[in-house]
């Protein structure tokens, strides 16, 4: 260590510049240049003047200004019938029906048709983050969460997006999405996701995002069940670089309701800004903007959320707010909303933690639209907010507010077999229809493969033929079912029929559509019916035994199972006898170690895993190196650390003793001291180790010689201990005071060491 | 088929009104069967939805008071009857800078007035048109 005492800046800062979080870039607020969440410098005053049954004026624009943006909402969104009464509602006073439980969410989305988009940016504006959530959770348009997963790899290896895709559906993922590292590859990743998505459960709906042409045509053959990236822009200028507008947007919407497949536009905070035509509004009322266009260009849904301007829109004061706000906005002008959290908008996972927390326990239409239930070197949209590798800590939050996520745990073994069995059918449909021969090694390297680093697949060259293949020869869904049924993969087959006739109606093209057990689940027939406690989604008991059951946790057999595998090995270390009741000692120079009712009877090592008898082995060596003595009681009325510490002192000729706990713990205490107020305690258990309960029996001698010791420091690097052991700790802890009898006396123990040393 | 609007408690149509729903050359939900995709008896053209389920699916985003959503899958239903090629065609004329004219867009809806009587659709492209016109957009881009 240096001692630089003449720096010129305190330490501290060097360790907060090594967090990931300063790896953030953040920005200073600059309404003029386009920097603002909430207040931009040019931001209009709501306001709407109908003259004659047309629109007149919006938002402080005549009509014979407004761009192609206000144009289209003027024409398509808002309705003239409740225009008037909503618009003089004050904003305000809206704000506060947003979040009064006793105002129906329909009376809300009624208004919100006659609300301008400055209108709607005031009201939600008036909401603290809070109020944004919860007014969320009321607005949102189905009543049962969902959530939506990224599947894709670094290679568009079309083995690895099967078992992947099957892995997603296992977590209960109710839509998935892919796309491609290189464009060509897109009708080969369709059909290793389409086939995937249908092992183990019908109803998971696919979309391969791609170029906007090409995408419709993948639909069309019947691969894919839904698209979302319609993207819409908040300016005028925005819009036109995005290489579209309002109508060619709202012909697209429309041309994939005419082929029978879901669709929903996007948008999000910050895209404007990053495009550099920001017009200096803020982020909110570009944002308000495009989603009055998306209910006016009838859209079901729209994802948003920041979406691809998260990290910017976070980089802003109040950015995090304000992308709360645009899902709230989307909910409340009754569009399905998947809400955003993909895009990573931050290397901190306290603030992605936070970020997701209000869809998470208040539920979203879709959750995160794009969670990235692929490791993210595999995620070709970029790391989401969660990734493969965070999937469980998703899991424990569900676990842990008993909020339903949409996902559901899985199973080591479950899993292997889910992945293998999409590999095999994949398999069978690329050879069945020509299109590649995949081999064992290839086939066994995927499924058990965590990311694409570790298998052996398909090369990159490889996928470009398999999908030029599927594309030029026309290959259809038709043929992937006839293949599936023909290779003995019947189930997958009837599974990928069902999901093709879901067209055919048409029932999953209205709001906030998923499927679930076979039926589709939509606004419609699942409205969010949120009026206060006890109304709304609510988890039921089936349910919640799912969220709960996460890997790994621990019971009091499981912990008396791992006790008696250590039992043996004591058996062959120590012998304990009991000698009688035990007497108050006449040797000033002993120390007497009080060991707790379960010592080496029920429980047989400390948290740090250390044998009992190697622990005591410790304490006798460190007594008798400070000149002391060791006599050994085990003491039956209590497993308290103190009382344990001060019974042995009070029976120690020296006054004073030690106490431990079969766990590990461990006092020095004084005959004369109160119960709590020791001389030494060894408290953290799992990081004391044996020359810490030597040094421990050293002092314990000094201070029987009346000698003033060096307390003895147990190191800790900060470890979240109690997250660690405190459920084990209060399982073999509840073992040792069940054995605890009132009023029942220490007893002499004589203990023998059986390994042939002393 | 009745007279009487559909409403949200007809929904969904596939299980609450199955005998309305067919694929687009007539087969029933319950012809589209794994037999009949072996037997080779079922087509991409029987999965397609029909412009009478979009109507029909318009008729109950209207009673969930979805109007904006109604009108769009009206829109759907006229654009059932386009060939995909036009689809294409005119979605690609509608972004900004492909349409050199005003006339251009005006034409192409005419087109789909006269070839597949898609008044909605037209009256969206003229729509188009005017907006546009008014705001610079038949400018060349590439």
């Amino acid at each position: 260590m240096s001692n630089s005492y003449d720096a010129n800046r305190w330490k501290r800062f060097d360790d907060w510049d090594a967090r990931p979080l300063r790896l953030d870039q953040f920005a200073v607020e600059d309404p003029e240049n386009g920097f603002s969440a909430f207040a931009g410098a040019a931001d209009p005053k709501p306001g709407l003047t109908v003259e004659a049954g047309r629109v007149a004026s919006m938002d402080g624009i005549p009509a014979a200004e407004f761009d192609m943006i206000d144009a289209f909402i003027a024409a398509h969104h808002l309705d003239r019938a409740v225009a008037e009464e909503a618009m003089a509602i004050p904003s305000e006073q809206l704000a506060r029906m947003l979040v009064d439980m006793n105002v129906p969410r329909e009376e809300l989305v009624r208004l919100a048709r006659g609300l301008t988009p400055a209108k709607l940016a005031e009201a939600v504006a008036q909401l603290n983050a809070m109020e944004i959530a919860f007014a969320y959770s009321k607005m949102r348009a189905r009543k049962t969460p969902g959530n939506q997963a990224h599947v894709t790899n670094a290679k568009d290896d079309p083995l690895q997006l099967a078992a992947d895709a099957a892995i997603a559906v296992a977590l209960g993922f109710d839509e998935i999405e892919t796309t491609m590292r290189v464009a060509r590859n897109s009708w080969s990743n369709a059909l290793a996701c389409c086939v995937g998505s249908v092992v183990g459960r019908a109803g998971t709906l696919f979309q391969c995002s791609s170029e906007e042409a090409e995408e419709l045509e993948i639909g069309m053959a019947g691969f894919t069940s839904y698209a979302e990236t319609v993207s819409v822009y908040g300016t005028e200028s925005a819009f036109v670089d995005g290489d579209d507008t309002p109508w060619s947007k709202a012909w697209l919407a429309a041309a994939y309701a005419s082929r029978g497949i879901k669709m929903r536009c996007t948008s999000g905070a910050a895209s404007e800004l990053l495009m550099g035509y920001h017009e200096a509004k803020s982020l909110l009322y570009l944002e308000a903007r495009c989603l009055c266009l998306q209910r006016g260009m009838g859209s079901q849904g729209t994802q948003n959320g920041g979406i691809d301007g998260a990290p910017l829109a976070s980089s802003i004061p109040g950015g995090v707010r304000e992308i709360w706000a645009e899902n709230l906005l989307a909910v409340w002008l009754d569009l399905e909303c998947a809400s955003g959290n993909d895009a990573r908008h931050s290397e901190s996972e306290m603030r992605v933690a936070a970020k997701v927390l209000p869809f998470l326990i208040g539920g979203s239409d879709l959750i995160c639209s794009g969670f990235g239930s692929i490791l993210k070197y595999d995620n070709s949209f970029n790391p989401s907010s969660f990734n493969g590798e965070e999937l469980e800590e998703f899991l424990v939050l569900q676990r842990d507010f008993e909020a339903d996520g949409g996902l559901t745990p899985i199973e080591d073994a479950g899993a292997l077999d889910l992945r293998r069995r999409a590999v095999d059918a994949l398999s069978h449909v690329l050879k069945d229809l020509g299109l590649a021969e995949p081999t064992e090694v290839m086939k066994r390297s995927v499924a058990v493969a965590s990311g694409s680093n570790d298998t052996e697949s398909f090369a990159p060259r490889d996928v470009a033929v398999i999908s030029d293949k599927i594309s030029s020869r026309g290959i259809t869904v038709i043929d992937v079912i006839r293949s599936l049924h023909n290779g003995g993969f019947r189930v997958e087959a009837e599974n990928l029929l069902f999901l093709v006739k879901l067209r055919v109606s048409g029932d999953y093209l209205q709001t906030s559509a998923i499927i679930r057990d076979g039926h589709v689940l939509s606004a419609v027939n699942d409205p969010n019916d949120y009026t206060g406690p006890g109304t709304g989604y609510r988890v039921s008991d089936a349910r919640r035994a799912e969220l709960a059951a996460i890997r790994n946790v621990l019971d009091r057999e499981e912990v008396l199972r791992r006790e008696a595998a250590s039992e043996a090995g004591e058996a062959r270390a120590v012998e304990y006898r009991t000698m009688g009741p035990a007497t108050r000692g006449e040797d000033a120079g002993e120390v007497v170690v009080g060991v707790s009712p379960g010592f080496g009877t029920k429980i047989f090592r400390t948290l740090a895993g250390h044998p009992l008898s190697a622990v005591l082995r410790a304490l006798r060596d460190g007594i008798e190196a400070g000149g002391g003595r060791m006599r050994v009681l085990r003491i039956r009325h209590t497993a308290d650390t103190s009382f344990l510490g001060l019974s042995a002192a009070r029976l120690s000729g020296s006054g004073i003793g030690i106490g431990i706990q079969s766990k590990g713990t461990a006092v020095i205490h004084h005959k004369d001291r109160l119960p709590h107020n020791n001389l030494e305690l060894f408290s953290n258990a799992p990081v004391t180790h044996l020359e810490h309960y030597r040094a421990l029996g050293a002092n314990a001698a000094e201070y029987a010689r009346g000698e003033l010791p060096a307390p003895v420091v147990v190191p800790t690097q900060g470890e979240a201990l109690g997250a660690r052991f405190h459920a084990r700790v209060a399982l073999t802890y509840a073992i040792e005071t069940k054995m605890c009898e009132n009023n029942a006396s220490p007893e002499e123990m004589e203990i023998t060491f059986l390994d042939g040393q002393r | 088929m009745t007279d009487k609007p559909l409403g949200t408690k007809d929904y969904p149509l596939a299980e609450k009104c199955p005998e309305r729903v067919s694929g687009h050359r007539g087969k029933p939900l319950d012809a589209l069967t794994i037999d009949a995709v072996l037997s080779g008896e079922l087509e991409m053209e029987d999965l397609r939805i029909t412009p009478e389920a979009l109507m029909q699916q318009a008729e109950i985003s209207r009673a969930a008071g979805r109007a904006a959503l109604g009108r769009n899958f009206e829109r759907a239903a006229e654009m059932t009857r386009v060939p995909q090629a036009e689809v294409m065609e005119v979605y690609e004329l509608l972004r900004p800078g492909r349409a050199a004219s005003k006339e251009a867009l005006l034409q192409a809806a005419q087109g789909l007035r006269d070839a597949y009587g898609a008044e909605e659709l037209a009256g969206l492209v003229e729509e188009a048109a005017e907006v546009y016109e008014k705001r610079g957009l038949f400018r060349t881009r590439y």
